[in-house]
């Protein structure tokens, strides 16, 4: 039952990104031609609101559910992994139109060939392991 | 409901994306879906091969039951909410997209002319979804996240990190969409 909660919250977050079609390869198109306002309103009004409601958890010192104070994980440092890493990501983001939540609800959707996508991006995730420390961080 | 069932706008999206976010942190946990890869990897045995993935997935848990409601709610958007509207695409989108040989830009969530079987079953066509995949999985945990674990959490939280990787998403996306698509797709 504890899991119910999280099964939840997905369902309300693989609906959104469908009823928003940011799961759509066109609408990733489209942003990267600086055609439409459409995804970076979404990206925009969501950062917007993550920086002002986080603010206020911080500053109204609201705690989670389980009653422990709500820190933010801090992410990794290092200018060439994420400068280099960032581009190599967004190289498949453009070409696969899908991140790694969208390519999950667009199976739900019927789209199966992404299971493809899916298999690939689990193999680069375990190259990248591989590899981790021969490359610049 | 007849705004209901069509596709919601940018000023509603973005503020339940928000909202995902707020209530993973109310339960104690983040926002970012590309951890479930490196989960994947270590139920699959990765760990005899980095100690990368030497981890306890079990603690992991939540996340990949977030990715199947995600999966469930993908099925219920389409099935029950949804009025096949068309995608409003702007209409410079649908010329260039054209131009590429793509047929009915926006009739459905994703074109036929990459993701359809008959494509995908082709030495070409698979070849750019596995080398698409591989270039996300890669990517993003090199760079220690996605969309979700970068764009929306890490910049809510003011990381410089994160405003990099972002940066770096862009660099990529617009040399794979203005430079490398119209190379793949040519008519």
């Amino acid at each position: 039952m504890k899991f119910l909660k999280y099964l939840l919250v997905g369902i309300l977050f693989g609906i959104v990104l469908v009823k928003s079609e940011a799961v759509s390869w066109y609408r990733i198109f489209e942003m990267f031609k600086f055609q439409s306002f459409h995804m970076y309103g979404i990206i925009g009004s969501s950062v917007s609101l993550g920086i002002l409601f986080i603010w206020l958890i911080k500053k109204l010192g609201i705690r989670s559910i389980k009653g422990e104070k709500i820190e933010t994980v801090p992410k990794e440092k290092g200018l060439t992994r994420n400068l280099l890493g960032g581009a190599i990501f967004g190289l498949g983001w453009a070409l696969a139109g899908t991140c790694p939540g969208p390519m999950f609800v667009l199976v739900g959707t019927g789209f199966f060939s992404m299971l493809i996508v899916i298999a690939a991006a689990i193999l680069g995730t375990f190259v990248y392991g591989v590899l981790k420390d021969k490359l610049p961080h | 409901m007849e705004n209901f069932m069509k596709p919601w706008p940018w000023y509603v999206s973005g503020p339940l994306i928000t909202l995902v976010m707020l209530i993973l942190i109310y339960f104690g946990k983040t926002f970012g879906m590309s951890s479930n890869l490196k989960t994947l990897c270590s139920i699959g045995g990765a760990g005899k091969y980095s100690d990368f993935f030497k981890f306890d997935w079990k603690t992991h848990r939540w996340n990949l039951v977030v990715v199947l409601g995600a999966i469930i709610g993908g099925f219920l958007a389409v099935q029950f909410l949804s009025d096949s509207s068309p995608i409003n695409l702007s209409t410079h989108t649908i010329e260039d997209l054209e131009t590429l040989g793509f047929q009915d830009p926006g009739k459905a969530l994703l074109p036929s002319e990459i993701f359809s079987w008959d494509v995908v079953l082709s030495f070409k066509g698979i070849a750019i979804l596995i080398i698409a995949g591989f270039l996300v999985g890669f990517g993003t945990r090199y760079a220690g996240g996605c969309t979700s674990g970068h764009a929306i959490y890490g910049l809510s939280n003011l990381q410089k990190p994160s405003l990099i990787a972002v940066v770096g998403f862009f660099i990529g996306g617009l040399i794979m969409t203005h430079f490398v698509l119209p190379l793949i797709f040519t008519t």
